[in-house]
């Protein structure tokens, strides 16, 4: 009888090779990390990409413009708020069509409770990932706010279609004016709370400190962005460098933290939720009357030609590229999703940690698979 | 005093043989009392976790859930024992049985009042000690017959937790020892009439626990189970019964250590008002609900710094305390 076991196979060799996922508690998605090992020292990282491809590149240049709306926000189903409207400010920057100011403060009030809800998953999925589950059901507890808040005015609990050429689809009505006020006051008294259970917690820090460093040169040179980048010292941020819609109107500061580790990328992301509970409340404080969507044709015809515009997603900066060859169809779409970048700069850090580090620094990344895949 | 002192019993014990009575009737209340114990167990470790994560936990089953875990094992039962192909069948078999012996055994000698213990040993706290050893024994096999790199790294890494957690907790429970100079539990516990031992050794009993939580393979030194790097750990390909023979032997192992420090530390059946069984009850489940209450507010150490917190916190603190309450026993 020929039986082979690891035992048999691995007996003699210091090295083995570890397959975390496609199928793991850790891996958010159908994700792939090959992981080669030494005990339980990492020598090397392979993220093995492509499980939840659904072609959504291909399938724009099959349908109109309109018929595309959907798809952005089931890439990522995280910001899909944020995905929406920056395929409609696309589509309107390669059109020339012009948005009304309110629908754009609109547009930024719905993009930053989107942006908060998927930092909460962000920031507590790692503190999952380190063992801690509490956490990770307290910040669900208050997303289930936001989701609650935008499905009373998209309609949709998660893949918005809430974004259109020249504005939204509807005004937002007295009830999520209110609904997001109390939601403000409710998380500002909510930071104490984390402060207290997460970011004083010894064992979070003593995992968290000094953990998957990414310097700034390597950020810069794997290209990373976002919460990631900024958790590496470099001060970009996209609504600041390159600013579109209303966000020049807003005061915000931009957090970034010097260390580059889990920790700093955490603190980035919880800071960067109190300045996104400024946005919302100084846009509601100034929302300007007026309609919420402009005369725009209904089917756009956008002239032969291209564009690229670059948003910032709660994952870091996003472009959507199209060309159009004059048609109701879009030429190509190309967009640059920012989880792939952040994903393969953990093939850099990662070697010389430990296995149990390997899940702290993709949970500190926080890539959406669907996004990486598209 | 024993169990064959209680009134009604002592004459069908007169007739029978006193010990080996005791020992059939004390194994037939172990045997019915544990796995209802670990039933109510795992539904308030359900409850404590939904409370404490703003959620109430299970209420389906029965009035606010009190049968969910009643049910679940019912469907545990029921359920395909898989053995996966190539592994060590022999071994992947006697781990689980194995597993449940030490939980069984371990409350031969505990005391939990005057008249309630199934038998006084001379080596009681030893016996406790060397049992608990085999659950790791249990756990090496599992991970090893698995053939699973999840379940092998679990079991590797539960070896190495818990001889680096042996040594701090029989290290604090000599202090205990050697002020009380026996080993048998109700002598221990009788020496607390008056002060508890954790005020006289507090260093000691805070190793005890930490080193408990670590030997019982609870969160925060859960590394041998760890779901969000191993999957399960060493139970990751077992399935039904088996499974929850491994669940069964875990929670079993918390009530025994949390016996343990009862005895040790809190003075075991003492306290006013109530009878003795009670105040140990209390006692017990106190600190099985701060374990608890631990679990689920603290993230998981990792490996490296699991093995630096005993070797060099630990051991150090737990050999100093021993030092200090010898010679302070030695000038008295």
């Amino acid at each position: 009888m020929n039986i082979k076991t690891i035992d048999d196979a691995t007996v003699n060799q210091r090295v083995y090779q570890l397959n975390l996922g496609p199928q793991h508690p850790s891996t958010h998605g159908v994700m792939h990390l090959l992981v080669t090992l030494d005990g339980e020292v990492v020598i090397k990282i392979e993220p093995i990409i492509g499980y939840s491809h659904r072609g959504h590149e291909k399938m724009a240049e099959n349908r109109i413009y309109e018929q595309f709306l959907p798809n952005p926000a089931r890439m990522d189903y995280l910001s899909g708020m944020i995905f929406n409207h920056g395929y409609c400010m696309a589509v309107e920057k390669l059109c020339g069509i012009e948005v009304p100011r309110r629908a754009e403060y609109i547009r930024v009030i719905t993009s930053e409770l989107n942006r908060i809800a998927s930092h909460f998953i962000g920031a507590m999925d790692y503190a999952m990932g380190l063992g801690a589950i509490t956490p990770f059901l307290w910040g669900w507890d208050d997303r289930e706010q936001i989701l609650d808040l935008l499905e009373g005015i998209a309609g949709s609990r998660l893949t918005y279609s809430y974004g259109r050429f020249g504005g939204v689809r509807n005004d937002i009505d007295q009830a999520f004016y209110n609904g997001t006020r109390r939601f403000i006051d409710r998380l500002r008294g909510r930071f104490w709370d984390y402060e207290n259970l997460i970011n004083q917690n010894i064992i979070f820090i003593k995992r968290s400190k000094g953990v998957g460093v990414i310097s700034k040169e390597d950020a810069l040179t794997y290209g990373v962005t976002g919460p990631s980048l900024r958790g590496s010292g470099v001060k970009y941020d996209v609504r600041k460098n390159e600013p579109y819609s209303a966000y020049p109107e807003f005061n915000f500061e931009i957090p970034t933290r010097e260390a580059g580790d889990c920790l700093a990328r955490y603190q980035v992301r919880m800071a960067e939720i109190e300045q996104s509970l400024n946005i919302i409340e100084q846009a509601l404080d100034h929302l300007p009357p007026g309609p919420v969507r402009s005369k725009v044709p209904r089917f756009v015809t956008p002239p032969e030609g291209e564009c690229y515009l670059t948003f910032e997603s709660a994952r870091g900066a996003v472009g959507f590229y199209i060309v159009s060859d004059g048609s109701r169809i879009p030429y190509r779409i190309k967009v640059r999703a920012p989880s792939f970048s952040n994903l393969f700069a953990m093939t850099k850090i990662c070697p010389g940690h430990f296995l149990a580090d390997v899940i702290a620094i993709f949970g500190s990344i926080d890539v959406t698979v669907p996004e990486i895949d598209r | 005093m024993n169990i064959t002192q209680l009134p009604y019993i002592k004459d069908i014990f007169a007739f029978m043989g006193s010990d080996l009575m005791a020992a059939v009737i004390g194994l037939l209340i172990i045997a019915v009392f544990v796995p209802l114990n670990v039933a109510f167990l795992v539904l308030v470790e359900r409850k404590v976790a939904g409370h404490i994560q703003l959620r109430p936990g299970p209420m389906e089953v029965g009035p606010h859930g009190i049968l969910q875990t009643l049910i679940d094992a019912v469907k545990l039962l029921g359920k395909e024992m898989v053995t996966p192909g190539m592994t060590d069948k022999v071994l992947f078999f006697l781990a689980p049985i194995l597993v449940v012996v030490p939980a069984f055994v371990g409350w031969v000698p505990i005391s939990f009042s005057p008249i309630m213990q199934i038998r006084e040993m001379n080596v009681g706290v030893l016996l406790i000690f060397s049992f608990s050893s085999i659950s790791i024994l249990s756990i090496l096999m599992a991970g090893w017959s698995s053939n699973n790199k999840y379940s092998l790294i679990g079991a590797v890494r539960a070896v190495a937790q818990n001889v680096a957690y042996e040594i701090p907790l029989l290290l604090s429970t000599m202090s205990v020892i050697i002020m009380t100079n026996t080993f048998r539990m109700s002598e221990i516990v009788n020496a607390q009439s008056s002060v508890w031992h954790i005020l006289y050794q507090p260093v000691a009993a805070i190793i005890f626990i930490i080193a408990t939580t670590a030997e019982c393979n609870r969160a925060p030194f859960d590394l041998v189970e760890a779901e969000s790097e191993l999957v399960s750990g060493f139970h990751t390909e077992y399935t039904g019964m088996r499974f929850s023979l491994f669940f069964l032997a875990e929670y079993t192992n918390m009530v025994i250590a949390a016996s343990m420090a009862t005895v040790l530390f809190l003075g075991g059946w003492f306290g006013p008002f109530f009878p003795g069984l009670i105040w140990f009850v209390i006692k017990v489940y106190f600190l099985i609900f701060v374990v608890m209450w631990v679990r689920w507010t603290y993230p998981r150490l990792r490996f490296d710094q699991l093995m630096n917190f005993a070797w060099k916190v630990l051991i150090p603190i737990a050999l100093v305390n021993l030092l200090i309450t010898a010679i302070v026993l030695k000038v008295i």
